[in-house]
């Protein structure tokens, strides 16, 4: 088949333009929040968040909210129960994070199971781009040019935060707000993945653009546009894929995330492994 | 400036009888000190002996449960919001892999007195021109600050501080794994900083380091044990209580 029709076919179904559009607006507001997830450290939270918003967005469907608000309330909840019980036992944050996040989840699973809906379990937890409903599909792009407004807004703080909150903190910023913000960014971007990629795949919507990113650059503002490139590529890669080869656009779209990541794991320009074999990745240069 | 040496100048730092504790466990009580402006003091102790409690609450990072703290004749608050106030972190506890080059780094040091949204305006730039000529790194601004030595990452971060125009500077160990010659440059910019009144409180556990920078010395064990001109407090015995044990 020539390029040209493998391309625009697939844009004569609604449904298809429905989802590339919502794909390519998801994997980019996510990548741009992956790059903050990935230097601040926070995979294993951004993991956590995602499977924890669960039962808020049972619950917020049940009552007819915007299932955002219900991820808000449980995403935020979740870390203010890590923090709390991690700060009043011995059990060290790893295990309090993995320990609470399934917990969430597993009351996530059992809500579906109760709460009589046409909410699909499948389709919460494998997302369900090419069936996109009128209201999620609005809903998903408004989560999304939120984030991406705050994002940028804060993004020179953001990057302060992750990088040295004590200096923060001495210059008399509020580390306090810019934690809650990037926490209530990531619960409300797990929420928008969700409706792509799927609760379980969501976390690599939020981790791996940012690495691949960090990989090919040292510097952030190429590292936030390398990512949201790689996330915009990877999900309309990954939803053409999908309509071509009739396979799952979730497992698509992070396929082709991660053999990013793994091709700029061998060929990124100076972190990459064939020029990292050469000399040290980050020299500690002599003084002159 | 007219004023006679030695005249009626209120003290840069002035600690007064200063508790800290963290859920029960005392990390520093009635620490009392005074630091005129212009000083290099070294702060010296043992790991646990409360060095960071006491930058904590210089930063106003901790409530003290009591005693003040006054730094330029106000609350840590107020001079915190006049920019007052730097830390400079100790090498070890820098992600030196950071996608920031050496402009950003010290640019972060304008952000409390920039707008919300941290745009650098013209006076932004040209303090950080002028905090990275001093520290001579002005034809390495582009680098990478992994691309660094130790020395010009230590560099870099005191014009981070100079760009904040701080006039108190903490130093966290900064002397630990330098060389001799950034030794020497960093002698050099501290008798800068002292000549531009400003005041430097430099935590360290090594003796050596503090006899040959230091103009002052504060000894911590839980509390301030002693502190003045570094050739009277460091006495045998006076290091003996600093280190809990006979030297």
């Amino acid at each position: 088949m020539d390029p040209v029709s493998w391309l625009l076919e697939p844009l004569q179904h609604v449904f298809m333009v429905k989802a590339l559009l919502i794909s390519a607006v998801v994997g980019g507001v996510c990548a741009l929040l992956s790059c903050f997830m990935t230097l601040k450290g926070w995979a294993l939270m951004g993991d956590a968040v995602s499977h924890a918003v669960l039962p808020g967005v049972v619950i917020a469907y049940a009552l007819g909210l915007p299932l955002a608000v219900g991820a808000f309330v449980f995403g935020v909840g979740s870390v203010t129960v890590i923090g709390l019980i991690k700060q009043s036992t011995r059990v060290k944050e790893d295990t309090v994070i993995g320990l609470v996040f399934t917990g969430f989840f597993a009351l996530g699973l059992i809500l579906v199971s109760k709460v009589r809906s046409s909410l699909d379990l499948m389709h919460i937890l494998f997302g369900n781009v090419l069936g996109i409903r009128p209201q999620d599909f609005q809903q998903t792009l408004v989560i999304s040019a939120l984030v991406l407004v705050v994002l940028m807004v804060f993004r020179r703080d953001l990057v302060l935060f992750c990088f040295d909150p004590t200096h923060a903190r001495s210059i008399g910023m509020s580390t306090g707000f810019l934690y809650y913000l990037l926490l209530s960014s990531l619960s409300l971007a797990a929420v928008a993945g969700l409706q792509t990629v799927g609760i379980i795949l969501v976390v690599a919507m939020l981790v791996t653009p940012g690495a691949t990113a960090y990989l090919m650059t040292d510097s952030f503002g190429a590292m936030g546009v390398l990512a949201v490139a790689s996330g915009i590529l990877s999900s309309l890669l990954g939803a053409y894929l999908s309509y071509w080869s009739d396979a799952s656009p979730a497992g698509c779209i992070v396929v082709v995330q991660t053999l990013l990541f793994v091709m700029a794991m061998v060929f990124a320009p100076k972190h990459g492994l064939l020029r990292r074999g050469r000399h040290n990745p980050s020299p500690q240069w002599p003084d002159p | 400036m007219t004023t006679t040496p030695g005249a009626m100048e209120p003290p840069h730092i002035a600690v007064e009888n200063l508790s800290v504790s963290y859920v029960g466990v005392v990390a520093l009580s009635k620490a009392s000190l005074r630091l005129n402006r212009g000083t290099i003091c070294g702060l010296v102790g043992m790991n646990g002996a409360g060095k960071s409690t006491l930058f904590k609450a210089l930063m106003g990072f901790v409530r003290p449960s009591a005693g003040t703290i006054c730094i330029n004749g106000q609350s840590v608050a107020q001079a915190q919001r006049r920019q007052a106030v730097a830390y400079v972190p100790q090498a070890e506890s820098v992600d030196w892999d950071f996608p920031l080059n050496v402009t950003d780094v010290v640019m972060m040091g304008r952000y409390g007195s920039m707008g919300p949204l941290r745009n650098p305006r013209r006076r932004d730039h040209e303090a950080v021109r002028h905090s990275l000529e001093l520290v001579e790194l002005w034809d390495l601004r582009q680098r990478q600050i992994g691309e660094l030595s130790g020395g010009q990452r230590k560099r870099a971060f005191l014009a981070r501080a100079l760009a904040q125009g701080a006039s108190v500077l903490l130093l966290d160990e900064p002397f630990n794994g330098v060389d001799v010659r950034t030794e020497k440059l960093m002698a050099q910019l501290f008798m800068g900083f002292r000549r531009e009144r400003r005041t430097l409180l430099i935590s360290t556990h090594d003796m050596d380091h503090v006899t040959g920078f230091c103009d002052q010395v504060v000894l911590i064990n839980k509390t301030v044990l002693a502190y003045g001109e570094t050739s009277e407090v460091f006495t045998r015995e006076n290091l003996a209580r600093t280190f809990g044990c006979r030297l």
